[in-house]
């Protein structure tokens, strides 16, 4: 019986975004980021409030015109805080997903490509780092080392290490077999050839696809750190600490940790959808599922 | 009234046309062989008497199997004939049985369903249906898990449970291509015996001319989703009125023109005598021996090692084309691969031109490399998917001392598609361009750019449709012919070694059994190996001569 | 089985001893003298060398680790800098709230997600999956702790239904009790029921997809029948997967949620233990949670072995 190609084809980019357009979840979590980010970036030039204006005589007023958001019990307007505060949730995660991928990527595929003692090593470290449950350590490395965005950029990029190292390593395992990586190695090239020429072009789409379920958890993360005090400092906003200032004032306004609270899962939402969406468009076994 | 009759079948997955204006009929007792290349649409057809279409699928016309109409029927309906009066075989039977359950079980569950019985009572019967099958109770009890058996014993359980209750009509879809030719004579002959001891009607999907012209009364082909030609299995053959029906009767028996001339040509120097010349050989194969280690069983116990290459020597002249034959798994992959320096032997030494490459370095391997390439089987998964083609058949050029120019690299890439039949323009393309057959030839066209002086084809043909395989068996003959390519083909297929190899090497259980001129073993094999061999694969000229004693 | 059991269990001990070995270093290495702690920044040399000589901080680094190791194992995790009591008591007290809160969450968790799963994988791509998938994309994103803000406001503030906080003790009877519990529980539970719901489904869609599915169907059985009898457990190790991971997430995430409700749990003693620098205390709780999640994982390969006649068979 023949084969019938329902292999995995890759298509002109063109032809890839036309795809991932018209996937549903894609559109709408590219919005979502897209929106976030220029909010981020907006806030460099522009806020509608000064965040390091202390205006007491305008504090704990509800949301309004002139306050969309409302402002909280030192005057400052949540809106411009929230705006800030993405700033410092997307640089954090993005950083710490930087970091797991720049160390994780070469260690998986380094262990599928060598096998034996290597591999074995690589898999005895991911089992060690997963039994130190992630908050715990990133709590107690940012305890260590002092709070602050740096730490816990370091605390939750060291976790996303071994994700990466797996993703790469399995992606990379179920390509060595293959018959295009036979001819290659027929045709003298070495490991290190090999998994830059043809195995890292066809992990690319895995990877991607963790990258934006790694940024959304180093989302999460961040908000819990700075929520425990132990994330960006006080002047600089987070949306976790504005949830920590929001707990003691619940009562009289609760609208304090809802507009934080909506910020964080919009935009885990939003990164959540568009991983959802390249896997749909970039992965065709992932789509059958659906 | 025919037990199953199809009238003006179509089908389309959503908007895509897959059948066409199909009919069909099968009388109980009667063998239906159904024909067809890959695309032909003879799966749907079967799912759709079964009712198990995949979604989105819609189907208009007239399915009437036993009286009842099949189209119109409920899903209740549907569950009450399935497993009870339709039995149905699939293709690979690795994967269709569930793995968490018992092979009792799987066989057991049918029968309660369908007859109500007590669990000891459809133990009982699943007992006595395995037995048949020929599982016996000592070695196979109803506790055993599918991981435990084989591929072929696992298809013996899915005709168990295919059969238990005695379907009128059993459905076997292509219940053979994924076993080997020992194997599959077996499984066909237990389902003629099944069929023939209850007289049911039996759909034989194949792709395989010879082994529906063995089993069939009666034969239908297929191509892309309409009936060519449908009636008697020896009227249909031996008068050939279709052309579509000639043109798969000929490509299933064909012998590249070159070769058919080439065996007049006298042989010499013959095998074996090899050493008496002074010329040495291309390659020399001395006691390879290749052991993979057992697992543990245990934290201190290993189990023993598994020898899949035992102590081979042989050696091949430049120009020759040799055929390694053998079951599934008898070593002649890592033999291959071995040859190919992509694995270690264990013990032994291969040498190549006169040069020993085992324990050499990748970089002291280059020269040989440059001499020695390799095409695969498999002709979608022998390229990276994100490279153009230009790329890809360049890719051993990396083994030449020095770079070549771009320019230089173009025409090398061009001269290589020219060879094989390819246009210069293909070169800008990514392989999911091209069919199954192109990409075999580009995959060719890869293991010629560096000028080598030997290809070892790891069942080069044995993923393509009989059409494209003989034009593939063509072309590998005439590179032979003209540029003096000599081939290790490795293959199970008996009709495609006698297609194109002077030699065949029959491999059993990691040894190399028997070797000779290939008409000659084909036609008096010596080793029981090869006995079993030749005996067991299907021939249309055999198939076709019993066919017309039979039917007249 | 046994083979592969034993390979599991051997591994398990060595990373406990290796992350026994990270635990003692990391913290040896944090800034900051514990007897200084201790004794405030106006201590005589002398008084600080003395204490330093009773806490064994004198001690050569090899020895320190051997001798709290060899506590560990008769249960002795040593005495509390700041409470000056053993930590073993300490961590007494705060299991029987931290470990009846994870219990409780991963069983709720367990309890929607599956049944959820089993439903939208049945109904795939019509409207009740796409809702139920909806929500649980929504659940997915929540923060846990802020969703407990969200429950605090609405079932204590607003409707006044449960505590908005802090922890009655056992000892005030087993309903007050279990009532200061379930907020935290539930806050927890569902952004994990989220997860594992998806995870359900989209493992059971691909089991599914599989040819002994279509073999169970060609006997004649249906649908229903052979999601129950022949997919769900098939789907079940993946889903086994995800649970293990999530008990050492829900390990770890009590202790924001302990900090949210006030709830005297291992969480906020680990927290405040950081906080405070007491070290011995960390040392304790972390081992103890590490090694938690050890034999949980253990717990999950036992299981899938169980589940997969495959690993109990295999040479």
């Amino acid at each position: 019986m023949s084969i019938e190609a329902p292999l995995h084809e890759p298509e002109g980019i063109g032809a890839v975004a036309r795809k991932a357009f018209a996937n549903r979840s894609f559109l709408i979590g590219c919005v979502i980021t897209a929106l976030i980010s220029a909010m981020a970036l907006i806030s460099y030039v522009w806020t509608p409030y000064d965040v390091a204006n202390l205006i007491v005589a305008d504090r704990m007023q509800l949301p309004s015109g002139a306050h969309w958001f409302g402002t909280d019990h030192f005057g400052r307007d949540v809106l411009s805080m929230i705006m800030v505060g993405a700033r410092n949730s997307i640089a954090v995660a993005l950083v710490a997903v930087g970091i797991g991928m720049g160390l994780g990527v070469p260690l998986g595929c380094w262990a599928a490509a060598r096998g034996g003692i290597v591999d074995e090593a690589l898999m005895r470290f991911n089992d060690l780092v997963f039994a130190f449950p992630a908050l715990l350590s990133a709590v107690m490395i940012t305890a260590i080392f002092g709070p602050g965005a740096v730490n816990a950029i370091i605390a939750i990029g060291i976790f996303n290490i071994p994700v990466f190292a797996r993703v790469a390593r399995a992606g990379a395992l179920s390509l060595w077999p293959r018959e295009y990586i036979l001819a290659a190695r027929a045709a003298g090239k070495g490991q290190a050839r090999i998994t830059i020429e043809h195995i890292l072009p066809n992990i690319v789409n895995m990877l991607l696809v963790q990258g934006t379920i790694q940024f959304a958890l180093g989302i999460l993360a961040e908000a819990g750190l700075s929520y425990l005090g132990l994330g960006a400092q006080p002047p600089m906003p987070s949306w976790g600490r504005m949830l920590f200032d929001a707990q003691t004032s619940m009562i009289v306004a609760p609208y304090l940790a809802l507009f934080p609270g909506m910020a964080i899962v919009v935009t885990v939402l939003g990164l959540n959808l568009l991983g959802d969406g390249l896997a749909d468009t970039l992965d065709p076994k992932l789509r059958r599922q659906r | 009234m025919s037990l199953l009759e199809i009238e003006k079948l179509s089908l389309s997955i959503g908007r895509t046309p897959i059948l066409r204006d199909i009919d069909l009929s099968i009388e109980a007792g009667e063998v239906m062989g159904l024909v067809g290349e890959s695309g032909s649409g003879k799966s749907m057809t079967a799912l759709t008497i079964m009712q198990l279409l995949p979604r989105g699928a819609t189907a208009q016309g007239k399915v009437r199997f036993n009286g009842i109409d099949i189209l119109a029927a409920s899903e209740d309906e549907m569950c009450a004939l399935r497993g009870d009066d339709i039995g149905m075989v699939f293709q690979e039977p690795m994967t269709a049985l569930n793995p968490l359950k018992t092979i009792g079980e799987q066989v057991a569950e049918g029968i309660r369903w369908h007859t109500g019985a007590a669990r000891a009572e459809a133990e009982q019967r699943a007992r006595a249906i395995l037995d048949r099958v020929g599982l016996p109770e000592a070695k196979f009890p109803l506790t055993r898990y599918p991981h435990e058996l084989s591929g072929g014993q696992r298809q013996r359980v899915v005709i168990a449970i295919a059969t238990a209750l005695k379907p009128k009509l059993l459905i076997a879809d292509e219940p053979t291509t994924a076993l080997d030719v020992v194997l599959q004579a077996q499984i066909l002959e237990l389902l003629r015996e099944l069929v023939d001891e209850n007289r049911m009607g039996l759909l034989l999907i194949s792709h395989d001319l010879a082994v529906v012209t063995e089993m069939s009364d009666r034969i239908t082909i297929l191509r892309r989703g309409k009936v060519m030609e449908e009636g008697e299995t020896a009227r249909v053959l031996s008068e050939q009125v279709h052309p579509y029906t000639r043109q798969l009767a000929q490509a299933s028996m064909h012998v590249p023109a070159v070769r058919s001339a080439a065996v007049k040509r006298p042989i010499s120097p013959l095998v074996g005598e090899i050493g008496s010349l002074n010329v040495p050989p291309l390659l020399r194969v001395s006691a390879v021996t290749r052991d993979y280690p057992g697992r543990h069983t245990s934290l201190f116990k290993t189990a023993p090692s598994f020898r899949a290459v035992d102590d081979v020597s042989f050696a091949m002249q430049a120009g020759r084309s040799i055929a390694l034959v053998g079951r599934s798994g008898c070593g002649k992959s890592t033999l291959a691969r071995m040859i190919l320096a992509l694995d270690r032997p264990t013990s032994g030494t291969i040498e190549f031109r006169g040069e020993t490459l085992t324990g050499k370095s990748e970089a002291a391997l280059k020269p040989a490399r440059r001499n020695m390439q390799v095409v695969f089987q498999d002709p979608y998964g022998s390229f990276n998917p994100r490279h153009k083609v230009a790329r890809l058949v360049a890719e051993p050029l990396y083994l030449l001392e020095t770079a070549p120019s771009d320019h230089q690299r173009r025409e090398m890439v061009t001269s290589a598609l020219h060879e094989v039949g390819l246009a210069p323009a293909d070169m800008d393309k990514y392989p999911h361009e091209f069919s199954g057959g192109q990409r075999q030839r580009l995959s060719i066209a890869r293991a010629l750019i560096t000028r080598p002086k030997l290809i070892i084809a790891d069942e080069p043909v044995s993923a393509l449709d009989v059409s494209i395989r003989a034009q593939v068996l063509d072309l590998f003959a005439d590179l032979n012919h003209r540029l003096g390519v000599a081939y290790l083909f490795i293959t199970h297929d008996l009709t495609v070694a006698r297609a194109i190899t002077d030699e065949v090497m029959v491999m059993h259980e990691g040894r190399i059994v028997e070797r000779g001129l290939t008409g000659k073993v084909l036609d008096d094999p010596q080793s029981d190996a090869a006995k079993q061999l030749v005996a067991a694969a299907p021939d249309l000229h055999r198939a076709l001569a019993k066919r017309l004693q039979e039917q007249g | 089985m046994t083979a592969f059991l034993l390979k599991r269990t051997l591994i398990g001990l060595i990373t406990l001893v290796v992350a026994s070995m990270v635990v003692f270093a990391v913290l040896e290495i944090l800034p900051g003298d514990p007897a200084r702690l201790m004794l405030g920044m106006e201590a005589t040399p002398e008084a600080l060398n003395a204490l330093r000589e009773q806490m064994g901080l004198n001690q050569p680094l090899v020895w320190r680790y051997l001798s709290w190791i060899g506590g560990l194992l008769i249960g002795d995790f040593g005495r509390s800098y700041t409470y000056s009591v053993p930590v073993a008591d300490l961590i007494v007290e705060r299991v029987v709230v931290s470990l009846p809160l994870a219990i409780l969450s991963l069983l709720l968790s367990t309890l929607i997600a599956i049944p959820v799963g089993v439903f939208s994988a049945e109904r795939r791509g019509r409207l009740g999956d796409t809702m139920t998938m909806g929500i649980a994309q929504v659940g997915v994103a929540i923060p846990n702790f802020w969703f407990a803000l969200m429950l605090v406001y609405i079932f204590a503030v607003w409707l006044r239904l449960v505590p908005a906080g802090g922890f009655p003790g056992w000892s005030a009877g087993v309903w007050p009790a279990s009532k200061a519990l379930i907020l935290p529980a539930i806050a927890l539970a569902l952004p994990q029921a989220a997860i594992l719901a998806r995870v359900t489904r989209s493992a059971l869609i691909e089991t599914l997809g599989e040819d002994y599915i279509r073999t169970a169907r060609a006997k004649g059985l249906p649908r229903r029948y052979v999601l129950w009898r022949h997919a769900l457990r098939n789907a079940l190790i993946p889903v086994l997967t995800i649970l293990g991971l999530q008990f050492a997430f829900l390990l770890a995430g009590t202790i924001i949620i302990e900090n949210v409700f006030y709830l005297p749990g291992l969480g906020r003693l680990i927290f405040q233990a950081i906080t405070q620098r007491d070290l011995i205390v960390v040392e304790g709780v972390v081992m103890l949670l590490v090694a938690t999640v050890i034999v949980i994982n253990l717990i999950v390969d036992l299981s899938y072995a169980i589940v997969d006649p495959r690993l109990r068979t295999r040479q």
